[in-house]
């Protein structure tokens, strides 16, 4: 047997106090396989143990919520018997290192992470964060990662319907690919990965098991540095097309009752997932893995253990069931074999060419697992309104604004999604949210993904409660009502105080926020040690919202429909420039103190709106988010190229006012008839209300002066990233 | 009208295709297994879109030796009423029921848009629903559109009147020869095209100008 030295337990990712705790948890000295196989239960990717005492704090409970954090995905009601399934998760180190197969594995895996609880994946979103654009990494990047994302998702034929992409040097040498799925079941055929019972057939699906992603998890849980890249072999390979027939063979296999339990093998394959169905059964699991469907010849027990090969299901089946569930996976062409046995030892027992290669208590791999109340060191949040040039020509930079790489138009991107396949998209990407009808019906979905990492840094705790309401706010600018979030917290090292505090002040903001509007955590998934060189990322706790629609012909659009309309807004402009846009593209400074929202404010203002849309008095609604006001209604009259006479409304100054990022706002264009009572009605509620003018014409024009052209603006809008990612110069556009 | 939709492992449009027959025929299409060698007693066949095989081939290139396409030849050759949208009509020019090839797209990526298309032919059982240059907006969603063919084969699509559907000027988006997006067979009973009629039959959705597509095969096969 193989003698395990300290060098072994160090590049196995454990500290010397975990390889202790190990050793009394045995009683013994570990296998190989055994020391493999805790590295990767107790990696900071599988076993949460640096956040795991904060997430508690999370609110995770409401009557529509099904199920909570702690399954592949979270669930909740969404009427009529229907249930809406869904979780986001991270894949960043190895789309760093391979763009294109790093983010195409990442969508493959959170599909699976879906489709394993019953559910038919109905929608992708992905939240993608990039250095800067003049960085020289930056265009292979996105090229790769956007790419990777519409290979998979496309193949899949589900439709990518959206997401956010931003760029800013923090993530030079560390970007974020966090991708979402959203499916729909039967309340009646959700599956869990409880492997309840003993002497149950553990069975093995999909693709066969290789060489290719030992030890990602462990990889995902260490900084980067400059020798990163060197990891490229242990990426995985994304094979799409064996995932789109593994959907299928796994739904026709659910439409039975064959299955006890199933779960996906993701990070850690083959694993955390027998560990966890185990754990969350209260049962052992014995597997044979020369029983193991195997690409490459010669592998070891410690390989196939780590593996992360893709495309691959375990299940518990009812005894019995066996052939008819191997009838149907031979349908699909797919591997199927039944590798073990579930036992009541409460032990994982694998054995391989007649000698058992690890047997261990399966509580060591998940309870006894280490939790760690790191410290973190409190930094003041930053505060103060930054000094502006009041003189600066507010169209002109406008004009600038709509042509930066954070704000352009994400054209260039979604157009290599399929947004449209399943023939249920109702809002394709461009607007607040995007809204998937529920099949065969008049229910409809909205999804979003959102966080403002740049107020995240200077404010970790208001970050995290803005990211959550700017979600809110874009489900009910659809008109959905918000139901619930999955949050993927993108963070650098734990191990360092001051990051810690970030992570620990950005859950603070989401439980707040998530409490106050009514909108429960229901999964999620942590990305930490986001560094490269000792560099961490800007923290980015990105948020994953969906809605419901009960009619989905009531739908809100940002585009301005109609000249004559009036344009209202809705919420309260003090003009807050502290890490504004504008401040960093105009007056090329991120400073000042990161927006705060008030939550009872967000609510109450939302909640208004939403009724407006409800009642089909009000079709075309936009939040106010990056940019600010003045950014939004250009983003209205872009889309049909109608535009508006507005004016100055409540502030003095002009730049405060159409830039400043003010939280809990929307603009909404309504017919003359309604918005007299709109506003009166907004009024009478105590709501913040204010006309700004008409729409019409095909200029924007401010308080009766200056004007500037739609198509001008739309020029600058829709060219930044086709240019960028063509290579051509990026033209000074003021 | 009696159909049946073809599904290949990882066609990924074929419920697509049924929503869309169901709705506008009101009859449910038979869904054909790729490994079924027979094909039921039909009119109209579809070949949907998709990924099949996963395309890691020539698009269409593993789908076109599956054992159904014998059938589906036969279906054809007997004058039956053959679709190929998207991945379907991949799977016609690999199956030499239509002529040419679709190529990577000029941009080199996978594009997904509505477009603008003109009808350039009117007298055949898919458009004649259709106004002659009418206007029309369909989305494509695919990597593999740019349709080529030898100048002959173009000029022969032409001067047979067999170029259905054409993307209007300025809205080729994949650098198809002659702005090419559907094309009829010989017997003018099989047609491909690249865009999606059957993602535009549904007013919520943003757009009912696939319609007439599947009015038209109705007035024809009832």
């Amino acid at each position: 047997m193989t003698q395990i030295t300290a060098a072994m337990v160090r590049e196995h990712g454990l500290s010397d106090a975990e390889y202790a705790r190990i050793l009394e948890l045995m009683g013994r000295e570990p296998t190989f396989v055994e020391l493999g196989i805790f590295s990767v239960m107790w990696s900071e990717h599988c076993s949460y143990k640096s956040t795991r005492a904060h997430l508690k704090k999370l609110p995770t409970k409401a009557p529509w919520v099904i199920q909570g954090p702690g399954e592949n995905a979270g669930v909740i009601d969404i009427g009529d018997g229907d249930a809406a399934i869904f979780k986001m998760e991270s894949h960043n180190h190895p789309s760093f290192i391979e763009p294109y197969q790093g983010a195409a594995t990442g969508v493959g895996g959170i599909m699976r992470d879906v489709f394993t609880m019953g559910a038919r994946p109905i929608a992708m979103m992905n939240a993608l964060r990039f250095g800067e654009p003049d960085h020289p990494k930056t265009r292979h990047l996105v090229s790769g990662v956007v790419s990777g994302i519409g290979g998979y998702g496309n193949c899949m034929g589900v439709p990518t319907v959206g997401g956010e992409v931003n760029f800013h040097k923090s993530y030079n040498g560390n970007i974020l690919v966090n991708a979402m799925c959203v499916g729909l079941a039967r309340q009646d055929k959700i599956f869990l990965s409880a492997a309840k019972g003993a002497g149950n057939p553990v069975v093995y699906v999909g693709s066969k098991t290789g060489r290719d992603g030992i030890h990602g998890a462990t990889m995902a849980s260490a900084e980067f540095d400059d020798a990163s890249e060197e990891k490229r072999p242990t990426v995985q390979v994304g094979d799409p097309f064996t995932e789109k027939l593994l959907l299928e063979a796994c739904l026709e296999l659910m439409a039975t009752d064959a299955i006890i339990a199933i779960q996906d093998m993701g990070a850690a394959g083959l694993t955390s997932s027998s560990a966890e169905m185990g754990d969350k059964g209260g049962s052992g699991i014995e597997l044979d893995l020369d029983k193991v469907p195997q690409r490459e010849a010669n592998m070891t027990a410690y390989e196939m253990m780590l593996s992360e090969s893709q495309e691959r299901m375990l299940a518990v089946l009812k005894p019995g069931r066996e052939a008819q569930a191997e009838a149907i996976f031979k349908k699909w062409e797919l591997d199927f074999a039944v590798i073990g046995i579930t036992t009541n030892t409460n032990r994982l027992v694998i054995k391989h060419k007649g000698k058992v290669e690890a047997d261990m208590p399966i509580t060591a791999l998940s309870d006894a697992a280490p939790i760690y109340e790191r410290p973190y060191t409190e930094r003041k949040p930053l505060a103060g309104e930054p000094a502006y040039d009041k003189n600066k020509p507010v169209l002109a930079s406008l004009k600038t604004i709509l042509a930066s790489p954070d704000m352009a138009s994400r054209r260039w991107v979604w157009e290599q999604y399929d947004h449209t396949v399943m023939a249920d998209t109702v809002q394709v990407p461009g607007g607040d949210a995007a809204v998937v009808r529920v099949h065969g019906s008049k229910k409809a979905l909205a999804i979003t993904t959102d966080v403002t990492p740049r107020y995240c840094r200077p404010d970790p705790f208001e970050g995290g409660k803005q990211a959550v309401a700017e979600a809110w706010r874009n489900l009910t600018a659809v008109g959905a009502l918000p139901l619930a979030v999955t949050d993927n917290l993108n963070y650098g090292n734990p191990q360092k105080p001051e990051i810690m505090w970030e992570i620990v002040a950005g859950i603070d903001g989401i439980g707040a926020a998530c409490r106050a509007l009514d909108f429960p955590v229901i999964g999620g998934n942590c990305s930490l040690y986001n560094e490269t060189n000792g560099e961490g990322i800007l923290p980015t706790p990105a948020i994953g919202g969906v809605g419901l629609m009960q009619d989905v012909t009531k739908m809100a659009t940002v585009a301005f429909k109609r000249a004559g309309d009036v344009v209202i807004l809705i919420g309260e402009t003090k003009g807050h420039l502290g890490q504004s846009i504008y401040l960093r593209e105009i007056e090329g400074r991120e400073e000042g103190a990161a927006p705060k929202v008030d939550l009872a404010v967000e609510k109450k203002n939302g909640d208004f709106v939403r009724k407006l849309i409800e009642a089909g008095r009000v079709d075309t609604v936009h939040d106010v988010s990056d940019g600010g006001l003045l950014v939004a209604v250009a983003e209205m009259a872009m889309p049909r190229g109608i535009g508006a006479s507005i004016g100055l409304a409540g502030l003095p100054e002009a730049i405060p006012f159409w830039f400043g990022e003010d939280q809990a706002r929307y603009v909404i264009a309504a017919p003359l008839a309604q918005a007299d009572k709109i506003v009166a009605e907004a009024q009478a509620a105590g709501i913040t209300v204010a006309e700004l003018g008409k729409t019409g014409g095909d200029t924007i024009i401010l308080d009766d002066k200056d004007s500037v052209k739609i198509a001008a603006l739309k020029d600058g809008f829709e060219n930044w990233f086709p240019n960028y990612m063509s290579g051509e110069e990026i033209p000074v556009t003021n | 009208m009696k159909s049946a939709v073809i599904v290949f492992p990882a066609s990924n449009c074929d419920r697509d295709a049924k929503v869309a027959l169901e709705q506008m025929t009101g009859k449910t299409p038979a869904m054909v297994w790729h490994q079924d060698s027979e094909l039921p007693e039909v009119d109209l066949v579809v070949l949907p879109g998709g990924f099949s095989y996963g395309d890691y081939l020539r698009c269409g290139a593993m789908a076109s030796q599956s054992a159904v396409m014998k059938s589906v030849k036969a279906h054809a050759d007997k004058g039956g009423m053959v679709l190929g949208i998207c991945n379907g009509f991949q799977v016609l020019t690999e199956s030499h029921l239509l002529p040419g090839a679709l190529m990577r797209n000029a941009a080199l990526k996978f594009v997904c848009r509505p477009v603008g298309l003109e009808i350039e032919e009117t007298q055949s059982a898919f458009t004649r629903k259709y106004e002659n240059g009418q206007r029309v907006t369909f989305p494509v969603a695919h990597g593999e559109g740019s349709y080529f063919a030898d100048e002959e084969t173009l000029n022969r699509l032409e001067g047979e009147n067999r170029v259905a559907f054409r993307y209007a000027k300025g809205e080729n988006p994949n650098g198809s020869a002659r702005n090419i997006a559907g094309i009829l067979s010989e017997k003018r009973n099989v047609l491909g095209l690249m865009p999606h009629p059957e993602r535009v039959v549904d007013e919520v959705l943003g757009g009912t100008d696939g319609r007439n597509l599947f009015h038209s095969l109705i007035e024809t096969l009832s």
